[in-house]
Order: C-alpha cells, then sequence, then structure tokens
C-alpha cells in the first residue's frame, strides 16, 4: 500500500529514472529497438531479396550460404524473415493507432457523458464478447476480403472495446474531480473538458495499454495470415511463411522455427516492455 | 505551570526508591500480574529506499485484567505494534527486533506451530473494520464455531456456544443471526461477531485495534461497554489501540501514547490526564473538547509526523514541539520513569535526579 | 436469487437474438447477391430466378430473417452452397472432433491452473514462482499455431513418437491438446493467482489466523474458498479461449473439426456454413456466462443480494 502511494505522486522525471532502473522496460527496450534497427537496415543486412527466387537451390537445410535455409522456391528464408520485421512494425502501429483513435475517443466520451451513450457502448462490447476475438475477426474479414490491411482492420474493430473500457471507468471517475468542475465553471465545452482537461490526467494509462496492444495486434494478425486470409506470397509476413512451412514440416522444418522465432523475439520485446511501462505508470493495472 | 508544581513532588519519590526497594518491588511484578511485556521492541518495514522505522524501541507492560490503551495519531505504529505481538504482518518485508515476553515467553522466538497455539487461544485480537475483517461467504456463526472447534470437536456444543456468545456481546436474536452473512448484520453487530469469536477460546489478553473507528458513536459506547464487562466477568485484560483520547479516559486503566513509532509517554489514565508530561501528550489533552472550557475554537498540534527512514538521533516530536531545543535534534531522549510507572520521554520533563530507566 | 437469475437469461436471450440477426446480415454484407453466391456465373437468368426462389432469397429480408430463425429452431440451418448439403449434416459429423479436443484441453488446464496458482501466490517469489512467470511469459508471446508447429517438429518429426496430423486414434489428440492447454495456461496460472494474492491480503484472513486456525486450514477454507468466486468465473470464461485455440490446432493438426469447418467455409464463401458456426459459438458462449454468472451468485452470498436488487 504503502510503496503504491509513493509511486504515484512521482514527477515525470522520476518515471523516467524508475523506466531506466526497470529491467524489464529495459531489456524490451533493447530488444525492441534492434528489431526497428533490423527493419530499418534491412536491405543492408540480407544478402537476397526476400521475393528472389532460386537465390539457393530449393529446401536448402541451413548452411553458412543461407543461415535460416531456403524455401520451397529456392528463397532465402533469412532474408525473407529479416525484411518480415517491417511487415510486423507497421502492423503494430497501424493497429495500435487505429484501436488507439477509436478506444480513446469512445471511452472518453461514454465516461463523460455516461446515460445512453454509454448504455448503447455496454450493449456493443458485451455483443463482441459473444463472439471469441479471433473468430469475429474472421467474419469481418469474411466480409472486407482478405489482405493484411484487412486483416489488421478487422483486428482493430473487434478489439477497440478492451482499449475503451478502462479508459472509460478513469473518466467517469475523474469526471466529478474539482479541476474539471474547476474547468465546467469557467465555461469550457464538452470536447475542452475531455481532452484538455481529463485526457491528459490518463495518458500513462493510454501508454501502457497502447505498449499492451502492440504486441497483441502483432500476434492476431500473424495468425490471420497463417490461416491463409492475411498477406498473400510473395510477402515476407512471418504468418504466411509460416504456413507455406506447414506443408514441408517434415521435409524443411526450418521453414517453420525461424519466422516464428523472430515473431516471439518481437513479441516478448513489446510484452516486456509494456509490462515494465505498467509497473512504473500504472502499477493498479497490475491486475488486469 | 501545573507542570512546574508537580516536578518536586515526583523528584523526591523518584530519588527515595531509586536503590533496593523499587528494584525488588518490579522484580516480584514480574512474576505475578504481567502478562505481556514489550522490550526494545523495534519494527523496520522494508521500503523500495530502504528500511522505514514504524516502530522504535517500544517498552510497555500489561497488568493481568488491566485495559491498557495506546493512544496516537494513525500511522504512529500502534497497529504495527499490535499486529506484531501475534505475528500477523506480512513477514517478507518486516524486519522485527526486541522481545515480545507473554507470561515470561519471548513469542518472538516462537515457530509457526507455536504460535497458533498462542493465537486465539491465549491472546485474541478484534480488528478496524468488522465488515473486511469477517469472510463474506460464510455464515457468521460457522465463523465462531471454527474457532471454538478448534479446542473442542463437538459440532453441536458449539454451536449451542455461539449462540449463547452472542447473547453475552448483546447480539439481538442470537439463533436468527448466527444464520446470517456478514452482509446482512450492521457494523455493531458485525463487531460484536468478533467479539464474541475472539471470546469463544478465552483468551487471557484481547487486543482491541481502534475496534470502534468505523462505528456509529452509539454503537461506539455499546461496544465499549461490552468490553468493560468482559473485563469484569472473564478477567481478561485488554489493550485497546485507538487514536480517541476521549475513550481512553472513559474505559483505560493506563495508558501508552505513541508518536512517530516511540512510546513518548506509559502511565496511570489518572496520572496522565493529571499530570502529562510529554509535550505531545500535552498538547492531546488541549485538543480534546471538554465541557467546562469555553473558547470556541479546539486547538491543534501544526505539522506533520516525520517519515523515518534513517536513524539520525533526534527527538522524532521536534519538529512539532513548542518547547523544543537545540539539544532536541541533536539527540534522542532517553525513557525516564518519575514513579509510579510514569515513564517520558522528553528531555524537557526529565529532572536532574530522575532514574533512566533505559538508554 | 431467482429475479437475479431471470434478469441474467433474458440479457442473455436479447444478446443471442441481436447476434442472430447481426449473423443473419453476414450474407448481405458480403459484396454481391447472395445468390451469386449460391450458384456458377453460367447459369441462365431463368434458372437464377428459380434458385433464388428454391433459397428463398426472393422474399423480403426480414421474412428471410423470420425464415432462417424458425429454421434454426428445427436444426435446420439452411444449405451449404458449396457441397449442396444440409448446414446441419455437415456439423453434425465435426462437433464431436471439436467437443473432444476442448474438453479435454479445458479439464487439464484446470486441473493444472489451479494447485499451480495457488502454490504460485502462496510462495511468491520463490524459485518455482520466478519459473512459472517467466515461462508464461514467453507462452503469452508463443502464437499457439507456432507452439503447435514447435511440437509437430519436436515429436512428430525428431522423435517420430506421436503422429503429425490426423484424427484416428487417441495418439493424434495429444498434440493438440498440449497445445490449447498450454497457450492459454500461462494466463490462466496469472489471473488464479493474482485472485489468490488478493485474497491472501484480506482482513478476514488476517482474522481466520487471529482466532487460532492453522495455516493449512485457513488456506484451504478460507483463502481458496474465497478465491473460488472469480476461478470459477474464469473457468468459463476460458471457453471462447479454447474455441479459438481449437480453430488454430484443428487447422495444423488436421483434425476435421468445427474450427477447419469454419475456416474452410469461410476460405470459399459458403456463407451458410459459416452463419451457422458462428451462431452456435455465440450461443455457447453466452450460455457459459450465464452458468458462471449463476455459480458466482450461488459461490458468493455478496453477489446475490446485490445484483438482485437488494442491498449495497
Amino acid at each position: 500500500m504503502k510503496k503504491k502511494s509513493y509511486r504515484r505522486y512521482s514527477a515525470r522525471s522520476e518515471s523516467l529514472r524508475m523506466c531506466l532502473h526497470n529491467v524489464d522496460f529495459m531489456v524490451g527496450l533493447i530488444m525492441i529497438i534492434s528489431v526497428i534497427l533490423i527493419a530499418v537496415f534491412a536491405p543492408q543486412i540480407a544478402h537476397y531479396s526476400y521475393s528472389k527466387q532460386g537465390a539457393g537451390p530449393r529446401l536448402t537445410a541451413p548452411c553458412a550460404e543461407y543461415p535460416f535455409g531456403t524455401d520451397e522456391l529456392g528463397r532465402d528464408v533469412f532474408s525473407k524473415t529479416i525484411y518480415g520485421t517491417r511487415i510486423a512494425l507497421w502492423v503494430a502501429a497501424l493497429g495500435a493507432s487505429i484501436q488507439l483513435i477509436l478506444g480513446v475517443t469512445i471511452g472518453l466520451v461514454c465516461g463523460y457523458y455516461g446515460k445512453w451513450v454509454d448504455h448503447v457502448f455496454s450493449f456493443i462490447t458485451d455483443l463482441t464478447w459473444c463472439i471469441p476475438g479471433t473468430i469475429l475477426a474472421l467474419a469481418v474479414v469474411t466480409i472486407l476480403g482478405k489482405g493484411l490491411t484487412n486483416v489488421v482492420i478487422a483486428i482493430s474493430i473487434v478489439s477497440w472495446a478492451s482499449f475503451a473500457r478502462p479508459i472509460r471507468a478513469k473518466t467517469m471517475s475523474l469526471r466529478n474531480m474539482a479541476f474539471v468542475e474547476t474547468g465546467k465553471a469557467y465555461g469550457e465545452n464538452g470536447f475542452s473538458l475531455m481532452f484538455r482537461y481529463i485526457l491528459p490526467n490518463i495518458i500513462p494509462s493510454i501508454i501502457v495499454m497502447t505498449s499492451m496492444t502492440l504486441p497483441e495486434t502483432i500476434l492476431s494478425t500473424t495468425t490471420l495470415s497463417f490461416l491463409g486470409l492475411g498477406s498473400k506470397s510473395p510477402s515476407p509476413d512471418w504468418g504466411l511463411a509460416l504456413s507455406k512451412g506447414m506443408e514441408y514440416i517434415t521435409r524443411a522444418p526450418w521453414l517453420s522455427i525461424f519466422p516464428g522465432i523472430a515473431l516471439v523475439y518481437t513479441t516478448i520485446g513489446f510484452n516486456l516492455l509494456g509490462e515494465g511501462l505498467r509497473d512504473v505508470l500504472d502499477p493498479q493495472m497490475r491486475s488486469r | 505551570m501545573q507542570e512546574l508544581k508537580s516536578k518536586p513532588e515526583s523528584k523526591p519519590a523518584a530519588s527515595e526508591y531509586a536503590t533496593e526497594p523499587e528494584g525488588e518491588a518490579s522484580a516480584a511484578g514480574t512474576k505475578n500480574d504481567e502478562l505481556l511485556k514489550l522490550e526494545n521492541l523495534s519494527i523496520n518495514y522494508k521500503v523500495h529506499d530502504g528500511y522505514l522505522s514504524a516502530v522504535n524501541h517500544v517498552n510497555m507492560t500489561i497488568r493481568k485484567g488491566e485495559i491498557f490503551a495506546v493512544v496516537g495519531e494513525s500511522g504512529c505504529g500502534k497497529s504495527t505494534v499490535a499486529h506484531s505481538i501475534l505475528r500477523l504482518l506480512p513477514d517478507k518485508d518486516t524486519k522485527i527486533t526486541g522481545k515480545i515476553l507473554f507470561k515470561g515467553q519471548d513469542l518472538s522466538t516462537f515457530n509457526e506451530k507455536q504460535i497458533e497455539k498462542v493465537r486465539g487461544r491465549q491472546i485474541g485480537m478484534i480488528f478496524q473494520n468488522p465488515l473486511d475483517s469477517l469472510n463474506p461467504v460464510y455464515r457468521v456463526g460457522t465463523q465462531v464455531e471454527e474457532a471454538i472447534l478448534l479446542d473442542n470437536p463437538d459440532k453441536a456444543a458449539a454451536k449451542k456456544k455461539t449462540v449463547s456468545l452472542f447473547r453475552d456481546v448483546r447480539l439481538p436474536d442470537a439463533e436468527l443471526r448466527a444464520e446470517s452473512y456478514p452482509h446482512e448484520l450492521s457494523g455493531g453487530m458485525r463487531q460484536r461477531v468478533m467479539i464474541a469469536m475472539m471470546l469463544s477460546r478465552t483468551p487471557e489478553l484481547l487486543i482491541a485495534d481502534e475496534p470502534t473507528t468505523a462505528l456509529d458513536v452509539t454503537i461506539e459506547a455499546q461496544i465499549l461497554d461490552i468490553l468493560k464487562r468482559l473485563k469484569n466477568t472473564y478477567g481478561t485484560s485488554i489493550m485497546l489501540i485507538t487514536h480517541n483520547f476521549g475513550l481512553v479516559a472513559e474505559i483505560a486503566d493506563r495508558i501508552g501514547v505513541m508518536y512517530a513509532g516511540e512510546m513518548v509517554e506509559t502511565g496511570d489514565v489518572f496520572e496522565i490526564f493529571r499530570n502529562p508530561r510529554h509535550p505531545y501528550t500535552k498538547l492531546l489533552m488541549q485538543a480534546l473538547p471538554r465541557r467546562s472550557k469555553k473558547e470556541g475554537r479546539l486547538k491543534t498540534i501544526d505539522g506533520m509526523v516525520p517519515r523515518i527512514t534513517d536513524d539520525k538521533p533526534c527527538c522524532r516530536f521536534a519538529n512539532r514541539c513548542p518547547s523544543a531545543s537545540e539539544r532536541c535534534f541533536k539527540e534522542s531522549p532517553a525513557a525516564v520513569d518519575f514513579g509510579n510507572g510514569h515513564i517520558c520521554r522528553c528531555f524537557e520533563a526529565e529532572g536532574a535526579e530522575s532514574v533512566k530507566v533505559n538508554g | 436469487m431467482k429475479s437475479y437469475i431471470i434478469k441474467k437469461v433474458l440479457v442473455g436471450l436479447l444478446l443471442i437474438f441481436t447476434v442472430s440477426f447481426l449473423v443473419f446480415c453476414l450474407l448481405y454484407a458480403m459484396p454481391g447477391d447472395p445468390v451469386d453466391l449460391a450458384i456458377d456465373s453460367k447459369v441462365s437468368a431463368e434458372q437464377r430466378a428459380r434458385i433464388a426462389h428454391e433459397l428463398g432469397y426472393d422474399q423480403p429480408f426480414l421474412v428471410q430473417y423470420k425464415n432462417w430463425l424458425v429454421g434454426i429452431f428445427h436444426l435446420n440451418f439452411g444449405t451449404s452452397t458449396r457441397y449442396h448439403v444440409k448446414v446441419w449434416e455437415l456439423m453434425r459429423d465435426r462437433i464431436p472432433y471439436s467437443i473432444r479436443l476442448c474438453g479435454i484441453s479445458l479439464l487439464l488446464e484446470m486441473v493444472l491452473a489451479l494447485p499451480i496458482g495457488l502454490y504460485c501466490a502462496i510462495h511468491k517469489g520463490n524459485l518455482f514462482d520466478r519459473f512459472v512467470v517467466n515461462s508464461s511469459l514467453v507462452f503469452a508471446a508463443i502464437p499457439s499455431f507456432w507452439l503447435g508447429t514447435l511440437l509437430i517438429v519436436i515429436f512428430a518429426v525428431r522423435l517420430q513418437i506421436l503422429p503429425i496430423s490426423g484424427y484416428e486414434t487417441p495418439a493424434h489428440y495429444v498434440l493438440p491438446v498440449i497445445t490449447i492447454t498450454l497457450s492459454s495456461l500461462g494466463s490462466t496460472i496469472r489471473i488464479t493467482k493474482a485472485e489468490v494474492l488478493e485474497v491472501l491480503h484480506e482482513k478476514f484472513v488476517t482474522t481466520a489466523y487471529a482466532k487460532g486456525l492453522p495455516r493449512r486450514t485457513v488456506m484451504f477454507r478460507h483463502v481458496l474458498r474465497n478465491s473460488l468466486v472469480v476461478v470459477v468465473t474464469l473457468l468459463f470464461m476460458s471457453l471462447p479461449w479454447m474455441i479459438t485455440g481449437a480453430v488454430i490446432t484443428e487447422r495444423v493438426f488436421g483434425l476435421p473439426g468445427m474450427g477447419a469447418l469454419l475456416l474452410n467455409s469461410i476460405t470459399v464463401q459458403d456463407i451458410p456454413v459459416v452463419q451457422a458456426v458462428l451462431l452456435l459459438i455465440a450461443i455457447l458462449t453466452v450460455l457459459c456466462n450465464l452458468a458462471s454468472d449463476i455459480l458466482t451468485g450461488i459461490l458468493d452470498p455478496r453477489i446475490r443480494v446485490s445484483l438482485s436488487g437488494g442491498e449495497n
């Protein structure tokens, strides 16, 4: 109890200092920075283009020339995996921004106005809970059509509610606080109260939630890609690569190993970063 | 002015018995009527940047059949002392030193099994918030029976005893209430259940940790009445922890005043009310609303309780003390006995001839 | 209690009804006419009209919805546009596989997660707890399809002690069950542990100690019993997870269950089948939520009162 209250009063520089002392955060940060560097310098790191067929013999086991082996069309798996970081980061960025915008706006509006707006929101979230997220995303993709961007949109449509819910709760608790009342007394309108008075106070939670959303979006998108609904060949998408790998699992298991390791490395990095941030910025969220 | 008068009175008393007779008398007391004795009890909490000294060298004695009240502001460590006696503090981040002598045995050296035998059977404890203190998923009767069954596995007898205990603590419709869940009872009723539960194994000492803080004033009076009656009928000693000085005057035999983890003054209730020695106690007295006083405003004590992480020697009250001198910020005052068990930790109150109890 | 259950049932019915409507709309949300989805493009306009009439697509939207809904009560989910057989017949053959897969996994998960969660909460910070925390962190980052793939590579390709895919013998279920269990085990342990930790810090636990109960009794009679409320909820909530897990693992291991049917139908746009499977999943989820609500009500007397409109 005592520990928590000390943390809450800490200033911004204090949070930064605590971040730097948080092992989870630092390890996660280093992992993610390495992923970003790999994505940026992919052309320099990779020996071949990810789509170059016949870069080597087909289905070569990992060796010095092809560290991760080659696939059924003789493409270099190492190069494909390296370029895959770009897709993963793009997916994370796109998905998180859609969820952020939808979730924050709807959460704020519901929390601030309450009443029927809130009832409608609650019913919609209850509805989305009737069908598990991934399956609902499958249904949405059925309507939108296949493709990576559509998959990311589908996942974001399905999961913004888990973003909005905590924001709504926080807004509700802040709505009647003295500083908001003061703003109201100054004649600020609802929009200003929500975004200039309430929002700055929930930014730590938003940062934490965003960092938690990133890995989940990557995992869900890869899963849908694996199920054949996302990227199409010759995209270096890890999910697609793993899906193709399944066909050659007995003859070329390396196809199923390396893109997976890259995927897990990225998600663990984001997860650690998120957990570290949560411990520092929003310790009450821990139980969730 | 009163203080000046009283000082010369106690001085000769202290010096007179300073040598032999005083020592003998206290040695005899240990055997006969000392039930609980804390010796130099210190408790430190581990926090992220070191240790927090929650309790510092506390000494106190509770005799058989008396009500000893521990008074102090919230966060002064009085609850921590109480919990440490039955080892109910989270063990991981706490460091306890000193002795907790119960009937001559040091509880702090007991292992888990031994302390389990003391809990409930020899020392019972009731808590501040009677809602949180009862398990919400069991009927209150069951929770009391659970304690009784530890001594006697006869279920029917336990049920009977529960109902009679509920009558003892004046719970209306005792049979019916035994079948209720905690949330179906009012705060006062829940606290009665707690008292019944802790009396069920007839402990010699009952620790009551702010038993009435969460209750209405009228209920408070009833609960205190029950406690007083218990002391008289069962001869149970009670350690009453409270921040309410008024309550103390009404019920306690002796008082210990705690400030920032230290026991600043202990003594007989009449003695302390008549003749408080520590500036903190004096200020507390002045803060009490009194019928005789005609002034419009109550006195308050300025400043805040310090958060003590390091063991810098100083008087912990110095920053708020109206009569603090330079010495108070440099040295820690020792506990001094002014006679009749009236002990105080203050340079101001200390006389040149007084006897040092401990350094 | 009674009014509490009635309320929950009514909300559940409303949800299922709304979901059924949305699921029905799926047919019209698709690009193109529903009739086009059912037939080849090289059909004369006459034939096309005849098929549309047969399938009922020429009737008003709401009438179609009503017919569809009435049909479902008779287990008539329509006709697969791909296989031209009754949707129910397609599902009937596949349901047992999915039930077997999910049931065993759910059981295994609970048997493992509850004791481990309890142990880790009580012995927080010891070697085993840290091992569990760290490995659950790793498993949270591994998507179930890749976990399945890894297991195949290790046990089927390298060690060759278990079959790669298929559904004929119990051995075929070993890897899929492990995959589903492992991928949700971490979060279940974590929630159980968090709940037990919260209960451990409750005042009534201190009371239980104070009255002299031995540690073991306190743990089982007070801590575990009170954590049960959340754990039961968890048990039912994990069913959607299981279903999701099943969709993916059935694909990885080639099990012909409902998940595989759903995926296949989505790929070939066999909308009547997709609708039926989605509706079934929704009904199942709502039923599970309902069951967990009722059970929590029974386990926690406070909820019984507060949710049936009593005090608090």
